[in-house]
């Protein structure tokens, strides 16, 4: 396993815990990191509801409105049962279609038809969609696939530095007709003088060059052609301090301020967004860990504390 | 290609992106009708292949599902880079459909 370092290491819960607190008397839950779903599933699994539907029903409504017509307009509402579950959309401008209410099981989803759960899988590939009437959609057919085990998802992040930011816009149009050429010069220029003012090496820190206007979202894939109008470089490093990272941002900031195409006669100046130009950005974190535990118990590894919350 | 011919987003009713956890992303089209979906479901217009090439990944990582029913394809593939690390683009993965919906078809196929 990957080391966390000084990172963190959260466990993704199911429906377990949830049930065993609210079995025990709670009222009110207030979960750690839990899959959307199982917060919607735990009542009524705990009701003896079937799993297919419920579970099918707890993804359909996780995301509010994105299941009906009109997203931006509310929630939705599931009535499960022993065949199936009703989905009605709350907002009365709203409809669930049967195209609608399918197409969820797509989203932030990797695979259409299978949907993994601490306790074992959704499977919705023999699922049908009906509409009761122009508003309402009917689901039957949604199927729980039990796992041998419970199982838990790990997800660990570790410190991969800290981050310093400089936001500059570029309008002038000579540079923008050559971005590509200033950003290497900005790049070896800065390289040359880190290492000969900081004695650091490029290995020792990293800097993306990120131009908002050009390509900065899509990078490499990005194929328009021609000059942007105008850019906003995203300028950031990080290094292994706040320090380091931040005198490494200050020893470009008269390069982002000035720096000249290769053989121009003379001086340009660029717009600093803000004064002074760099901005901490702290501690950086990423992802390094991501795997699955088998457990023997769905609540295993997580503690449930009950405590009376009284009015003063 | 010429700009004449028809896009796959100007042929879908809506083309999106997503993370599906941090490590992949995920693509749906969604056609307007019957005909639209046909013109690429099951044809060369979109394959395992025309991804990679797209997003400069794998073939061999890439899922494609044709879903008929609610008139849909779902293309999915391992993140070229972890959400929210350093050289992340975007967050969420939320424009990464863009080179997917301006995706020219071939005249023949309108």
């Amino acid at each position: 396993m990957p080391s966390c370092g000084s990172g963190h290491i959260v466990v993704l819960m199911g429906h377990d815990p949830m049930v065993a607190a609210l079995e025990a008397g709670a009222e009110v839950v207030l979960a750690g990191r839990a899959t959307d779903t199982s917060m919607v599933a735990a009542v009524a699994l705990m009701h003896g509801m079937p799993a297919g539907p419920t579970w099918h029903a707890a993804k359909t409504v996780e995301c509010g409105g994105q299941c009906t017509t009109n997203p931006a307009a509310g929630g939705v509402f599931v009535r499960i049962d022993n065949q199936g579950f009703t989905v009605t959309p709350l907002a009365p401008d709203a409809a669930c279609t049967p195209t609608s209410v399918a197409a969820h099981m797509l989203y932030e989803n990797a695979d259409p038809f299978r949907l993994l759960e601490p306790t074992g899988t959704l499977c919705t590939s023999a699922a049908t969609y009906t509409a009761l009437d122009e508003r309402i959609v009917r689901v039957e057919g949604s199927r729980f696939e039990l796992s041998p085990h419970p199982t838990a998802k790990l997800e660990g992040t570790r410190l991969a530095g800290h981050e310093t930011i400089s936001i500059v816009g570029i309008r002038d149009p000579h540079i923008l007709a050559s971005l590509d050429v200033w950003l290497g010069y900005l790049r070896s220029v800065l390289e040359d003088r880190v290492r000969s003012t900081l004695e650091l090496d490029p290995q020792h820190y990293d800097l993306a060059l990120q131009c908002y206007g050009a390509n900065a979202v899509l990078g490499p894939l990005e194929d328009s052609a021609g000059p942007a109008r105008e850019i906003g470089l995203l300028f950031k490093v990080r290094a292994s301090s706040q320090k380091t990272a931040t005198a490494i941002a200050k020893t470009a900031n008269p390069l982002l301020l000035h720096l000249p195409l290769p053989g121009m006669d003379h001086l340009p100046s660029f717009a600093f967004a803000t004064s002074p130009a760099e901005i901490e950005r702290g501690p950086s974190y990423e992802f390094v860990l991501n795997r699955v535990l088998e457990l023997e118990r769905g609540t295993d590894l997580f503690r449930v504390d009950l405590s009376e919350v009284t009015n003063a | 290609m010429p700009d004449s011919t028809l896009t796959l987003g100007e042929l879908a009713d809506q083309v999106r992106s997503k993370n599906a956890g941090p490590f992949w992303i995920t693509l749906d089209i969604f056609f307007k009708d019957e005909r639209g979906y046909r013109l690429v479901a099951n044809s060369a217009v979109l394959s395992k292949q025309v991804i990679g090439h797209l997003y400069q990944v794998d073939p061999a990582t890439v899922k494609y599902f044709e879903l008929p029913d609610i008139l849909a394809v779902k293309i999915s593939f391992p993140r070229p880079v972890t959400a929210g690390s350093f050289n992340d683009r975007d967050l969420h993965a939320g424009q990464q459909h863009v080179p997917l919906a301006g995706l020219h078809l071939p005249p023949a196929r309108r």
